[in-house]
Order: structure tokens, then C-alpha cells, then sequence
């Protein structure tokens, strides 16, 4: 027992630049549910792509350095964490478990996300959690532009301002903003805030531990107006 | 006065059609201007173009011996994703099923591609729609597309395919997305797209996570990545630039480059953009194998062709071209019994004809094929359904067998551009053969 202990105990560390990615993302992938070796650091990401992707394992993956693009992506029921600052696509596509990028994200960070948390402690790029469905996406500084593009389902909390364009093209996804927001994209209208919605807010920033008042935030979604093809709408299109 | 008008009716010009604008061009006009929408449809493009029926294989003679029809062997297997992948797809067949989406079809049309596909020894393809029970169960090799919608996208259906085929485009419209109208957007066909029941649905018509074919590279590394290096990775284009798509899918890593030409299309969109969007299948070739040969990539690379095959004779003349397998989309949906002329009377109800149903998008298809209704999906019987597009594949296969022995070729893949002749110069030149009796190539400048 012993001798396993000091051996799990050396495999935690994964080192990029010398074991390389198929390597990293093998070992990674195939850590099961039941797995002695629940916490995992990579080191040496230096910007490197496809880093954690593709894990279905309640493993904790700690990533010290900056990432390429798709940093966890399609993540299942994995905690993953960056000491840095993400590529695009972080998160992409994700089912479930958690993702947190301590530094700024780039572009589509969380896209098309099915479940799961992505919390983002710097700011986001342009097309955060566009066609989201599902995944919650929390970000403690500022979005760019065209973000929630097509956001069908789940949740993007913004604790700082929002770019151009935000929510066009929205179907059911929930829109939380505290700062401003330079415009709403096509069918993106300020919704009221119930009771219900404080709540979820509430439950959202708990879980990305992030202090900020429920009430101090708007709410955006969809007017539904595009949902049928009318040709009275021709100029939205 | 009558007198006088007599005389002039009798030196009356004949009334003349303009061949401008023709009695269907009338139509569209004045449909417009009823609507104020465009028309929307499946099905392809149905111009005439020119296609593989103008050109001719020369067969045997003095020069070229041919083999015995039914003695000497013409082997017509396919492996396909050997350039990168641990698995590659083996096929019995160089014929495959194209991606179709449920939602689009039915799940027992589905399953009756499944079912049809792995009774001849080939592989059928998602759609944009995700993957469900019917076609998995039922496929032995089953294709998932990569969308930019990702509806149903997920690791799990990723790692049960045999391989995966990341979408750029498709013949029918380069440059289009999709478009499901609220009818066919049922309960289960919201459920898995994540969309609310019964709004019309469109489809992004780019990738929400890459652009451009270096972003492409670090895509289908990640989609490697997440499926341990097994599974062969295709592209699939619309036709537009042959040469300059396929050498950048090369780039981006591709194991097989599928490409589509204008009449491929089972998918709806605007009639404007499939009849004038995209060049036709028969002009993709060549600038396709060109671009494979010039990296060292022809058969390394492999290369499927898409857009209007119908029988033995237009899968031979692709091959002789340089293509190493095709897909059939349309034609599949035919063998099963779309179009049948025995629902000639509810055609009839839904102003159209046998034949000429396309409007596959609104969900009311007699034959039970494109429809998310119930009733009308009932209709088909997925084992019949099946063993029809079973029947169908192998009669296309003999055909191209009998037509390769007959050029002296013991593989199909054998068959190559010099086996071939063009009826026109447009096939000629854009197949880059002779034109028959000549030894003329026009663009050639020989």
C-alpha cells in the first residue's frame, strides 16, 4: 500500500513539455470515477492546445501557465483550473463538471457548452457562450462583442460590462449583466428581475465564488419575436 | 367591321413564350409577390448541368483486354482514414451513406439507412441533428457529424462513432446553414437539440469555435485528442473551390476530404441559393484529385464524392476521375420509396407531383421518410426500407463492377480518366477528358 501511495503520489504532476499532450490527455482520460489519483497538476502548458480535453472523471486537474485554444474541452463531471489565462474555445462544448480560468479568456470561451460551470475571474473575448445549451457561464470582468450569439439554454453571468451585440439571435439562455452593455443584438430585450431570478443569480455567484449583489445585476433574453420566419421581420434577419 | 377584323385575326403573330421568362419563372413572380418569402426546399439543384451521363467509358478493344463478367474477380472494397487514424473504415463497398439529420428524417428512416447500409457492407452518417438509438444500433459504421450547431454534440456519441466528419459545407449551398421548420421541430427533436418544440429552427452556417484553416488544424487536433487518435477525421466541402478546399483540408490534417457538388442536397434552404451557389459535382473532381496528387496525397488522402449519383455508371466514371468512394444522399431516400409515384394522389394534394416533392423540409412526406409526424412516419417500414436500399447499393455496385471489367480493371479504383470520353465540351472540360473521337481536352491546349 505504501509503495502504491508513493507512486500515485509521483504521477500527479504532469509535466507538457516533457511527456507531451497524448500522453497528458491519455492519462487524463483514462482516470475513472472510483480513481485513488483525484487531483492532478500539469505544468509547462506554455500555450499548448487540446490541453484536458475530453475527461469523464470527478478528477481535479490544476493547470499552472497559460493555455491554448479548447483548454477542456468537451469536459465531463472533471474540475479543471487554470493558473492563467486561456486560448479560445475554452470549455468548449462542455457536459458537466467545472472549469475556472483565474486570467482572461479568448474568443467562444464556453461555446455551444451543453452543462457544467465555467467561471472566468478575468475578462472574456468576443462570442462568450455563443450557441450555449446549457453550460453556466460566470465572468468576473468584461465580455466582447457578439457573446451569447444563438445561446439556446443555461446561464451567462457577467459581473462587469458587455461589448456590442449581446444575446443576438437569443433563444432561451439567461443574460446577467451588473456593468453596462454597449448594445443588444437581434431579439435581445431587458427582461424583469423576479424572485426567481435573484435566486438562481444568487445560487450562479455562490457557486463561482464571487461576491456581488443578485439585485444590483439586468436580466436579457429573447423576445421571441424571430422563433417564426415572418417576412415583417426581414430586416433582422 | 367583322369583315375587317377577320382579316386581322388571320395575319395574328403566334403567341411566343419568352425563353426569359418562362411559364415556371411566371410563377415564382407572382408567388413572391403572394408571400413575400422566398421559396424554400430540399433536393438539390435541378437545373440541368452537366453531369456524368455526358460522358462514356470506351471499354476494351485491341489495345485493352477486358476481364470475364462473372469469373474474373473486380474487388470494390474501400479503406478510408489511413493517413492518421488507428482505425480506418473498411468498407465492402466504395458507396456510402451521406449525412442526413434526424429531425429532417424520421427514426425509422434512419434506421432503414442503417439497416440498408450495413446489409451492403457500408457506412451511414449523422446529421444535424445528433445521433440517436435507431442509427447507431442499426449501422455498423456509422459517420457523426461535427456541425456548427453541435446539436447533440457530446463526448460519448463521439467516442461510439467509427469516425467523425467536421462539416464546412455542402453542395446543395457552400456557405449555408440549415433551416427545420417549427412542424418537424417535435418533442424529441427539440429535446436534443436544446431548442424549445415548434419554433423554426435555424442552423449556424459557420463553426462557433474556429475560422479559417489553421483554427481547423487545432480543431481536429482537440477532436483527436478526445478520441485517442482512433478515428478517421473527414472534411466535408461544398463545391465551390475544389482545388484550394481540398489542399487546406490536407492542411488542416484531414483524413478523407468528402465533397459535395450542387446536386447533392436533401437538406432545405432557399431555391435561389441551391440553384445558384456551388458548382456542379462533375466540375469538383478533378481540381480535387489535382490538388491531392500535388501534395502526394492521392489514395492517401481519401476522397469522397457526392452530388447526384444515381447508379453503377456515375460511381465508375467518379472513380475513374480520381474519387475513392462516393455518397449518395437523395438517391438513398429514393430507393426506401421517396417519390413514390403509388402516393401520386397526396402528391396531388400537396400541389406537386411524383418525383417532384422537395419541399422535404415541411414534414408532409406521403412516403413517411422526411416527417416527424407519427402517422405519416409509420408509413415506413424500416426493415423494408432496409432491404430496398440493400438491393439498390449492390445493383449499383455490379453495375460499376461490369462496367470496370469491361475496361480490364480487377479493382474499381483501377479505373482511371483515360478510360473515359465526353459527349460535350463542358463535360470535357471539366472532367478533363476527350472529347469523344477527339483527342481534344479543351483548356487543355492539346
Amino acid at each position: 500500500m505504501t509503495t502504491l501511495d508513493i507512486t500515485s503520489q509521483d504521477m500527479t504532476t504532469i509535466d507538457l513539455t516533457e511527456q507531451g499532450l497524448r500522453y497528458l490527455n491519455e492519462t487524463l482520460q483514462q482516470q475513472s470515477a472510483g480513481t485513488n489519483q483525484q487531483d492532478w497538476t500539469i505544468i509547462n502548458p506554455r500555450g499548448s492546445h487540446a490541453i484536458a480535453v475530453g475527461l469523464d472523471a470527478p478528477i481535479r486537474v490544476t493547470v499552472n501557465g497559460s493555455t491554448g485554444y479548447y483548454c477542456g474541452g468537451m469536459n465531463k463531471q472533471a474540475t479543471i483550473t487554470v493558473n492563467g489565462s486561456v486560448g479560445p474555445g475554452v470549455a468548449e462544448n462542455m457536459t458537466s463538471g467545472m472549469v475556472v480560468v483565474e486570467g482572461d479568456a479568448s474568443q467562444y470561451a464556453g461555446a455551444t457548452g451543453h452543462g457544467g460551470t465555467l467561471v472566468i475571474r478575468g475578462n472574456a473575448a468576443s462570442r462568450c457562450g455563443i450557441s450555449m445549451k446549457g453550460i453556466d457561464i460566470i465572468v468576473a470582468g468584461n465580455i466582447g462583442h457578439m457573446s451569447a450569439f444563438m445561446a439556446q439554454k443555461g446561464n451567462l453571468v457577467v459581473l462587469g460590462d458587455a461589448g456590442e451585440a449581446l444575446g443576438d439571435s437569443l433563444y432561451e439562455a439567461r443574460l446577467y449583466v451588473r456593468g453596462s452593455v454597449k448594445s443588444l443584438g437581434a431579439d435581445c430585450i431587458e427582461k424583469d428581475m423576479k424572485e426567481e431570478h435573484i435566486k438562481q443569480l444568487a445560487e450562479l455567484l455562490e457557486r463561482a465564488d464571487m461576491d456581488a449583489d443578485p439585485a444590483s445585476f439586468r436580466r436579457y433574453g429573447s423576445a421571441r419575436q424571430l422563433y417564426h420566419f415572418d417576412v415583417d421581420n426581414v430586416s433582422a434577419y | 367591321m367583322t369583315e375587317a377584323k377577320k382579316t386581322h385575326s388571320k395575319s395574328q403573330t403566334e403567341p411566343v413564350q419568352s425563353a426569359t421568362f418562362t411559364k415556371a419563372v411566371n410563377a415564382e413572380i407572382r408567388r413572391a409577390a403572394d408571400t413575400g418569402i422566398y421559396d424554400i426546399r430540399g433536393g438539390g439543384a435541378k437545373r440541368r448541368v452537366p453531369h456524368f451521363d455526358d460522358l462514356l467509358f470506351l471499354g476494351a478493344s485491341i489495345s485493352r483486354y477486358p476481364l470475364e463478367g462473372y469469373r474474373e474477380k473486380c474487388a470494390t472494397n474501400v479503406t478510408l482514414g489511413t493517413r492518421f487514424a488507428k482505425n480506418p473504415i473498411e468498407l465492402d463497398i466504395p458507396i456510402t451513406i451521406a449525412g442526413m439529420s434526424f429531425g429532417a428524417l424520421s427514426g425509422a428512416a434512419k434506421e432503414g439507412l442503417g439497416r440498408g447500409a450495413t446489409a451492403a457492407g457500408t457506412s451511414t452518417t449523422t446529421g444535424d441533428g445528433g445521433m440517436t438509438e435507431e442509427e447507431r444500433g442499426h449501422s455498423n459504421k456509422l459517420v457523426y457529424q461535427y456541425l456548427p450547431s453541435r446539436y447533440g454534440m457530446n463526448p460519448d456519441d463521439l467516442r461510439r462513432a467509427d469516425a467523425i466528419e467536421v462539416v464546412v459545407g455542402q453542395g446543395a449551398k457552400p456557405g449555408g446553414g440549415g433551416m427545420l421548420l417549427g412542424q418537424k421541430i417535435s418533442d424529441r427533436v427539440a429535446d436534443m437539440r436544446d431548442l424549445p418544440a415548434g419554433i423554426d429552427q435555424r442552423s449556424a452556417c459557420r463553426h462557433p469555435d474556429w475560422t479559417g484553416p489553421d483554427d481547423l488544424e487545432i480543431k481536429i487536433l482537440e477532436l483527436r485528442e478526445i478520441t485517442g487518435w482512433e478515428k478517421p477525421i473527414y472534411i466535408k466541402v461544398g463545391g465551390a473551390r475544389p482545388y484550394f478546399d481540398t489542399a487546406l483540408a490536407v492542411k488542416a490534417g484531414a483524413d478523407v476530404v468528402v465533397l459535395d457538388g450542387m446536386q447533392g442536397g436533401t437538406a432545405a434552404t432557399q431555391d435561389v441559393f441551391i440553384e445558384h451557389v456551388g458548382i456542379p459535382t462533375l466540375a469538383c473532381i478533378r481540381p480535387a484529385v489535382q490538388a491531392l496528387q500535388e501534395l502526394g496525397m492521392h489514395r492517401k488522402v481519401q476522397l469522397i464524392v457526392s452530388g447526384g449519383i444515381r447508379n453503377g455508371a456515375d460511381v465508375a466514371k467518379a472513380l475513374a476521375l480520381g474519387a475513392d468512394a462516393v455518397s449518395i444522399g437523395t438517391a438513398a431516400l429514393i430507393a426506401m420509396g421517396d417519390n413514390d409515384p403509388k402516393w401520386e394522389a397526396e402528391y396531388q394534394k400537396l400541389g406537386t407531383t411524383a418525383g417532384a416533392y422537395d419541399d422535404w423540409h415541411e414534414g408532409r412526406d406521403p412516403a413517411g421518410i422526411t416527417t416527424q409526424d407519427p402517422e405519416l412516419a409509420a408509413r415506413l417500414d424500416p426493415l423494408l426500407a432496409g432491404k430496398r436500399l440493400a438491393n439498390y447499393l449492390k445493383v449499383m455496385t455490379l453495375e460499376a463492377q461490369t462496367i470496370a471489367r469491361a475496361c480490364g480493371k480487377s479493382h474499381v479504383h483501377n479505373l482511371e480518366p483515360e478510360d473515359l470520353c465526353a459527349l460535350t465540351i463542358e463535360a470535357a472540360a471539366m472532367a478533363r477528358v476527350p472529347l469523344a473521337g477527339t483527342d481534344w481536352i479543351p483548356g487543355k491546349g492539346i
